[in-house]
């Protein structure tokens, strides 16, 4: 008798639904690409701005002047050939190579969705996407095959499921559940929403939207996995997705997670699907399916497997490492990425910098919008990580200037969940002594208030 | 099944087209705060009558000028200087209104740049020709450009001889009418623009995007509050941003009694606007004090409208004990000016971080996503 997990990794699915997901996938990217340069970001983004702030390793990662452009060029071409599945295995590796170049460029961008995007890429890469429905089967009638290891597309279902289940559990504390914040801060502002302005007014809809969206993000796994639930489990994905993309700017986010969604049905829908896009574009599904010999699939035990699952395991632990710190993880944001935190905080900030001369102790103001973005301005200002980063970046540029004995201090101000905003950074800190590194960062003033839960 | 997919999908273009739609629908109801009151109250009572003060007394500060530039006497001289002094008060009432026909002409620059640029001026002069619309020439014009001509050239008969006997008399007088021109002009199309198309435009255009009014002028009003008052006005001459303090740099330096009068007149408008108290009067209407209120009561947060009262209070108190002329406060004691600032300072927290997180308001918004 085989092992459970030999037999699992032996067991094999149809491939559609890999299919149609790699088609989604890469089309959506596309659009994400264009709509991107379109709106005219790659310029404001990440060539106007003089300074970069860079995550912790990848400070090598910067954009690359007009060459940038190449790099969503390359990044929106290979989400084409994803499409496609049009020599898939390099188109996938350049697509998440770009991308990930791009998100890492520049911190101030950080969303938790571009993050998502990244890891589903990676994931892709090791997945077999483009057996079925694709260029490269077309071509290669010998690799085409009607079938895929059953763990190819549970990977998929997977790391959905933990996106929705973190999110989730993120949400229970004190100030989502008992407070209605940040709802209650951003909800009032949309009075001028057709049909639904006035109830965002009210208390009990703010309560309404908080408990409702936790609730929702736990149990949707559930119902999407479940083949009796499943519909209905669709239906408030698209309901709830459609509502946010309503109420707040998140982009493409909301249709992602909805075509990803799709994942989770069965051959015989994907299928539909698939002839459906073959009536679109012309093309004679029935004859490519016939061209295709392979019928079983062998691989088993693949490097493939190990890979994702250590990726998987990965990401079950990675948003718990908040716990190793001291404080509160919504003030000092040290383990707040990467951790599917989804609109968890209205946090704002304000910091002022000061450039001090250690020996005569002469002093001067930065102003901040001489070297930053207003919205670089605006996250630095909350953000410890960002706050060292930018003074010693002021360092560098003083110093340069001819400064001798130089000292950086920041006076700041944080604001979170319509706390009146309190002393952030300790102001006798020189923050050119400090380093940005994973160890705690005791230079953050203590928060003085509790948010109790996970 | 193709049925279920079309009609999932035109439920998405249909919420996509909603949500990328700018502004439809109105406020509504009574229980929740008007937005579009409050841009009523602002337009028609704050700053149209704003203006309608600033203009005319551009109009006598052009009049003067061509009295004084006909003919060049103590009498003309002084009778100029106090109506470039009321001109001037004045123009703090409007300066925080940066948006719409102001923001297009950069009304601000134009009107008040300092410290003025005496070179640029004298070039200009020699030239005999300028464009007062160029950026260049920000810093040769307006207020600043006037307290040079009129209290920066010396003892009074110094100043009559740079109209009269100076080698370069005729042109020197020609600069300084078109300088009153250039304000009196400017103004008065601005204003022009409210009355006519710009008052409805801005009262309508009263959804909660980032582009609509209410985000706009706070964000103008906290820029101005922010840049203008506390850095420009104190903060700067004080040497907060340098390594010395730079009293070249104060507003109206050359009127030498005049810096203190501005900055608090500059200060009790940015209150007063803050409160909704009207231009004309103290009958108040709604406001970011209320619009803060209101908000609290769902929230039962801190009373910020109070805090920010109480702040601006401070900051008058702190304000009214230095010297009329900024530039002896700091050669003498610039701490005092130090600690002025510092209060304006606390405001800046309140205003930017505090009331735009309770407002929902982002801060010179950077079209972008969120998640």
């Amino acid at each position: 008798m085989k092992p459970l997990l030999e037999k699992y990794m032996e067991k094999s699915t149809e491939a559609a639904p890999l299919a149609v997901f790699r088609i989604f996938f890469g089309v959506m990217m596309f659009f994400s690409i264009v709509r991107f340069w379109a709106n005219g970001w790659i310029s404001t983004l990440y060539i106007e701005p003089e300074f970069h702030f860079s995550y912790y390793g990848f400070e090598w990662v910067k954009p690359m002047g007009a060459f940038t452009y190449v790099l969503f060029a390359v990044c929106g071409l290979s989400a084409i050939a994803v499409s496609v599945g049009y020599k898939y295995r390099i188109a996938i590796v350049a697509f998440f190579l770009s991308f990930t170049y791009i998100e890492l460029m520049d911190k101030t961008t950080y969303l938790n969705h571009y993050y998502f995007i990244s890891c589903l890429a990676f994931l892709m890469i090791f997945l077999p996407a483009e057996r079925y429905f694709s260029v490269d089967a077309k071509h290669n009638p010998e690799k085409a095959s009607f079938y895929v290891p059953q763990w190819t597309i549970d990977t998929i279902k997977i790391l959905l499921s933990m996106v929705y289940l973190y999110a989730g559990l993120a949400k229970l504390n004190s100030d989502w559940l008992l407070k209605a914040m940040p709802l209650k801060i951003w909800l009032p502002s949309k009075y001028d929403i057709p049909f639904l302005g006035d109830l965002l007014q009210q208390e009990w809809v703010h309560y309404a939207f908080s408990w409702g969206g936790a609730v929702y993000d736990l149990a949707i796994p559930f119902l999407l996995w479940n083949k009796r639930t499943r519909w209905f489990g669709f239906a408030l994905v698209v309901v709830f997705h459609v509502l946010t993309r309503v109420l707040f700017p998140i982009g493409m986010f909301p249709f992602i997670m909805i075509v990803s969604a799709l994942i989770f049905f069965n051959a015989g829908f994907h299928h539909k699907v698939l002839s459906f896009v073959s009536r679109m574009f012309r093309i004679s599904k029935d004859i490519w399916d016939a061209e295709i010999n392979t019928v079983k699939v062998t691989s088993s035990r693949s490097f493939q497997f190990y890979i994702i699952a250590g990726f998987l395991v990965f990401q079950l632990l990675f948003p718990w490492r908040y716990i190793l710190y001291p404080g509160e993880l919504f003030w000092t944001e040290e383990g707040y990425r990467f951790s599917w935190r989804v609109m968890l905080m209205e946090k704002a900030g304000y910091a002022q910098f000061k450039i001090r001369d250690g020996e005569t102790g002469k002093q001067f103001l930065v102003n901040n919008s001489d070297f930053l973005n207003p919205f670089q301005e605006k996250q630095m200002s909350f953000q410890p990580d960002f706050i060292v980063e930018y003074a010693h970046f002021l360092g560098e540029h003083f110093s340069s200037q001819g400064h001798e004995n130089l000292e950086v201090y920041v006076e700041s101000y944080v604001a979170l969940n319509g706390r009146l905003s309190r002393p952030y950074i300790n102001p006798e800190v020189n923050l050119l002594e400090v380093e940005d590194t994973f160890a705690p960062k005791d230079w953050i003033l203590p928060f003085n208030d509790t948010i109790k839960g996970l | 099944m193709t049925r279920k997919i079309l009609i999932l999908f035109a439920f998405i273009a249909v919420a996509y087209a909603c949500s990328e739609s700018d502004d439809t629908g109105s406020p509504g109801t009574n229980d929740s705060f008007d937005r579009s009151l409050m841009l009523v109250h602002w337009a028609d009572n704050i700053i149209i009558p704003s203006y309608q003060d600033f203009v005319p007394a551009t109009v006598n500060l052009r009049t003067s000028t061509t009295i004084f530039v006909d003919e060049p006497t103590s009498t003309s001289l002084n009778d100029l200087r106090q109506k470039w002094e009321t001109a001037y008060l004045s123009f703090q009432n409007v300066s925080m209104f940066e948006i719409g026909p102001a923001e297009m002409v950069r009304f601000r620059d134009r009107m008040n740049t300092y410290p003025t640029n005496i070179s640029e001026i004298s070039q200009l002069i020699a030239n005999g020709t300028y464009d007062f619309s160029l950026p260049s020439t920000n810093d040769a014009q307006g207020f600043p450009a006037m307290d040079y001509l009129l209290n920066g050239l010396g003892d009074d008969s110094e100043t009559l001889a740079f109209y009269t006997t100076d080698t370069n008399a005729e042109a020197n007088r020609n600069f300084l009418a078109d300088l009153a021109n250039a304000i009196h002009t400017l103004s008065e199309n601005v204003l022009a623009d409210w009355s006519s198309s710009f008052r409805d435009d801005f009262v309508n255009n009263d959804g909660s995007s980032a582009s609509a009014s209410v985000d706009k002028l706070t964000n103008d009003y906290i820029f101005y509050y922010e840049k203008a008052l506390r850095a420009g006005k104190i903060g700067i001459p004080a040497g907060v941003f340098s390594n010395d303090p730079q009293p070249q740099t104060v507003e109206a330096m050359y009127a030498e009694d005049f810096s203190k009068a501005l900055a608090m007149e500059s200060l009790q408008a940015t209150e007063r606007f803050f409160k909704g108290q009207s231009f004309n009067g103290n009958q108040v209407g709604p406001s970011y004090e209320a619009y803060l209120d209101f908000l609290n009561t769902i929230k039962n947060g801190e009373d910020l409208g109070s805090l920010i009262n109480s702040q601006f209070t401070k900051a008058k108190t702190e304000l009214n004990e230095l010297d009329d002329n900024f530039v002896n406060q700091i050669e003498t004691d610039n701490s005092k000016m130090l600690e002025a600032y510092d209060e304006l300072q606390r405001n800046v927290i309140l205003l930017k971080v505090d009331m735009l997180q309770a407002l929902s308001i982002d801060v010179d918004y950077v079209d972008s996503d969120g998640d």
